[in-house]
């Protein structure tokens, strides 16, 4: 029994596990703080074209012209620094071809988060983030041979220039919040994946994530493309060391699924819990195409997310489906977005969320259908457990309906885990933090069982739940 | 079926309290190996309440000794209890959703045995006895008591009983809720859950379920209270004149 972790442990042992860290060897740092300078210095390093030069310096003024947003946790967003944020990190010299070639510290890393075996068992490609910069980075030949394109960001930039220019920030302008405007401004790294027609990945595409100095902002940009009849899986998971003051992580990820494509994209992430993670995800779906987002948020100080799906074409088809855990001392403000634009499209979002100890977590949700789109019909449902007294949890649904022709379903239910649960399961023989446990991974469940089997793994030892053993 | 040797569960002087109020005033039960008792009692009487607190609700305060095969259990946690063979079937078992009766079982099965059952010995076991109670295999793979009927929920307490091989069991109106078929199946895996070695103890409202489970002894519990004790033919006489007739006696012997 002594070896079992129980529910009351989530977290706690997190600076052993995932907290080791390498001492800071940097090529290059940007000085803290943002002015022009800075943004003018890291698209100079990274030798850009005009457009994205002049594309920086405009997101930056429209960064400093934005108020910091009046909804949401405001007193923990008002406590970031932004001037005490290094927004730029280049942890070597240039890319890295093989493994072999990657330096030690930055090996060491990735061996402890069990990388390269995981890239032997099945890694179609692996894109690790260390920093800002993309290290390491491997294609299959498969993936080349199928005209598939998977680079980080950077090099997908200056090798497809024209495709790029032609979809960056069409999804998600620079404009659209404060947090997409500083991403725009200082984005490094992230993935650029374009899949051409009629062709199917058959292998997830992996990156893997992680911040490693001290008020450090990774600011990624992903663009995902999937051309007409194409089919993707993308996988990102993150784990970040722990670290005293604040990190700021704000990501941009931009989906276009084509007519008829399909595109999933899972994120497990597992931020220390003094990181504040505000994100901007958003798809768009053309006709017929299918569009799903599956995220699944653990850690962090902050975390603000609502992967969202704009269902342009007619029968696209979006579904969100998320979880959250909320420790104690931490809040996940997460949900999601569907907008129905087009007639007879269909979303689903589901969404549960873990709130534990003094942990808060709030859905916050929107289903937009716009007039004329008839025939559309959206399924919503929040599922928030409660663990103990202190935990709390909000839902914050909005609905904008300008069509009769609809079918709307908003289920949301609130559970604690309560006292006759626990005493059911011990009056089999299960111990309090077994009969826990137990509870938890049921809740979990329909998450967990559309991850990919390692990320399922993955994602239980991440909340340190072990699903062996208390489960069987 | 009797025997003489030593009570697989006894209980004397029980007192439960929910918050404030006392709800089981004093009861004194002795249950011996090989035995099937009813407990029949009106709605309201502390019946359930009495079942629960016996096996260890965390939200009621339970005095007086209980013994399960001799030893002291009264300061035991419901999984001790568990563990050392007692088992309540509950009235109302709660949903755990996204937990698999099997998985559930055999995480049950396991503690209580006290060793991980294997996969296949497992699943054998259980699938044999879910024929036995004519259910669907099916049913293994869905969550438990999640979206359940009152009918499948008796059925899969059942399905415990029969795959825990308690010692002792308490099953608390195990028959409300079925039909005349359900209510036959359940009472053969009931039956088939009885042995030399075993007490059972039967909570129930009404006498039907004890046309097809013959009671040694029948309690009849008023007010918190066992106000009469007496052989099978007590229920029959429960059946036809209802409780009223025993309102004195409850009233008399509550007089404290």
């Amino acid at each position: 029994m002594a070896s079992t972790p129980t529910v009351a442990d989530i977290g706690t042992d997190y600076a052993t596990r995932y907290g080791f860290r390498d001492p800071e060897e940097y090529f290059l740092r940007s000085p803290k703080g943002l002015s022009h300078e800075v943004v003018e210095m890291i698209s100079r390093l990274k030798k850009e074209p005009e457009w994205m030069r002049e594309f920086r310096h405009k997101a930056l003024e429209i960064f400093l012209a934005k108020p910091m947003p009046t909804w949401g946790d405001t007193a923990m967003l008002a406590e970031i620094d932004f001037d005490e944020i290094t927004y730029y990190v280049r942890a070597t010299e240039k890319q890295e071809k093989s493994w072999d070639d990657v330096p030690d510290n930055v090996k060491r890393t990735f061996d402890r988060l069990g990388i390269p075996e995981a890239e032997r068992k099945f890694l179609a490609g692996v894109s690790a983030q260390y920093e800002s910069e993309v290290v390491y980075h491997s294609v299959k030949e498969e993936l080349t041979k199928q005209g598939v394109i998977f680079l980080d960001m950077d090099s997908g930039l200056r090798e497809h220039e024209q495709l790029v220019r032609e979809h960056f920030a069409t999804v998600i302008p620079a404009a659209d919040n404060k947090f997409a405007a500083l991403n725009s401004a200082v984005w490094s790294g992230g993935s650029f994946i374009y899949v051409p027609k009629n062709t199917e990945v058959a292998i997830p595409l992996q990156a893997y994530f992680r911040i490693n100095a001290e008020r450090m902002g990774q600011f990624e940009r992903t663009l995902i493309i999937a051309d007409e009849g194409s089919k993707v899986h993308y996988i990102e998971g993150c784990t970040a060391p722990v670290y005293s003051t604040h990190s700021l992580h704000s990501a941009v990820v931009e989906l276009i699924a084509k007519r008829g494509a399909r595109i999933r994209y899972t994120t497990i992430q597992n931020w220390a819990n003094n990181i504040y993670n505000l994100v901007t995800k958003r798809a768009v779906a053309f006709e017929d195409a299918v569009v799903e987002w599956v995220d699944g948020n653990i850690g962090s100080k902050l975390t603000m997310k609502y992967p969202a799906i704009f269902l342009r074409g007619e029968r696209a088809h979006g579904e969100v489906l998320s979880i959250a855990f909320a420790g104690p001392g931490q809040h996940q403000d997460a949900g999601a977005k569907a907008v129905h634009l087009a007639p007879n499209t269909t979303s689903k979002i589901t969404s549960k969320s873990i709130s534990k100890g003094t942990g808060r977590s709030s859905y916050r949700g929107l289903v937009k259908v716009r007039k004329g789109a008839h025939g559309c019909r959206t399924a919503v449902q929040c599922d928030a457990l409660l663990i103990g007294e202190k935990a709390r949890t909000d839902t914050y649904p909005t609905m904008e309906i300008a069509e009769d022709q609809v079918r709307i379903e908003h289920e949301a239910r609130v559970s604690k885990l309560g006292d006759e649960q626990l005493f059911y399961l011990r009056s089999r023989g299960l111990t309090e933090d077994q009969a826990r446990l137990m509870i938890v991974n049921g809740f979990i469940e329909p998450f967990v069982k559309e991850l990919p089997m390692e990320y399922a793994v993955e994602l239980n030892r991440l909340i340190e739940l072990e699903m062996e053993g208390s489960v069987g | 079926m009797k025997s003489s040797s030593k009570p697989v569960f006894e209980c004397a002087g029980v007192h439960i309290h929910i918050g404030e109020k006392e709800v089981v005033k004093g009861v004194d039960l002795t249950v011996l190996p090989g035995e099937i008792h009813a407990i029949m009692g009106p709605n309201g009487s502390g019946k359930s309440t009495l079942a629960n607190g016996l096996m260890g609700h965390p939200a009621y305060a339970v005095e007086g000794a209980i013994r399960l095969a001799g030893e002291d259990v009264a300061a035991m946690t419901p999984d001790e209890k568990a563990r050392k063979g007692m088992f309540l079937a509950f009235q109302y078992p709660v949903a755990v959703p996204g937990v698999t009766v099997a998985s559930f079982l055999r995480a049950a099965v396991s503690a209580v045995r006290g060793a991980e059952i294997p996969v296949r010995e497992f699943r054998k076991e259980m699938l044999a006895r879910m024929e036995d109670l004519e259910m669907d295999p099916a049913f293994a793979g869905r969550y438990l008591n999640d979206g359940f009927s009152g009918g499948e929920k008796k059925r899969v307490e059942i399905l415990q009983l029969l795959m825990l091989k308690p010692r002792f069991a308490l099953l608390d109106e195990t028959d409300s809720g079925l039909d005349i078929d359900a209510l036959k199946v359940v009472a053969k895996g009931i039956n088939g859950a009885v042995s030399r070695e075993t007490g059972l103890v039967l909570v129930t409202h009404y006498q039907r379920l004890l046309n097809y489970v013959q009671p040694h002894v029948v309690h009849v519990f008023m007010g918190g209270r066992i106000v009469r004790t007496g052989g099978p033919e007590l229920a029959l006489e429960l059946e036809e004149r209802g409780y009223d007739w025993l309102e004195p006696v409850a009233a008399a012997t509550g007089g404290a």
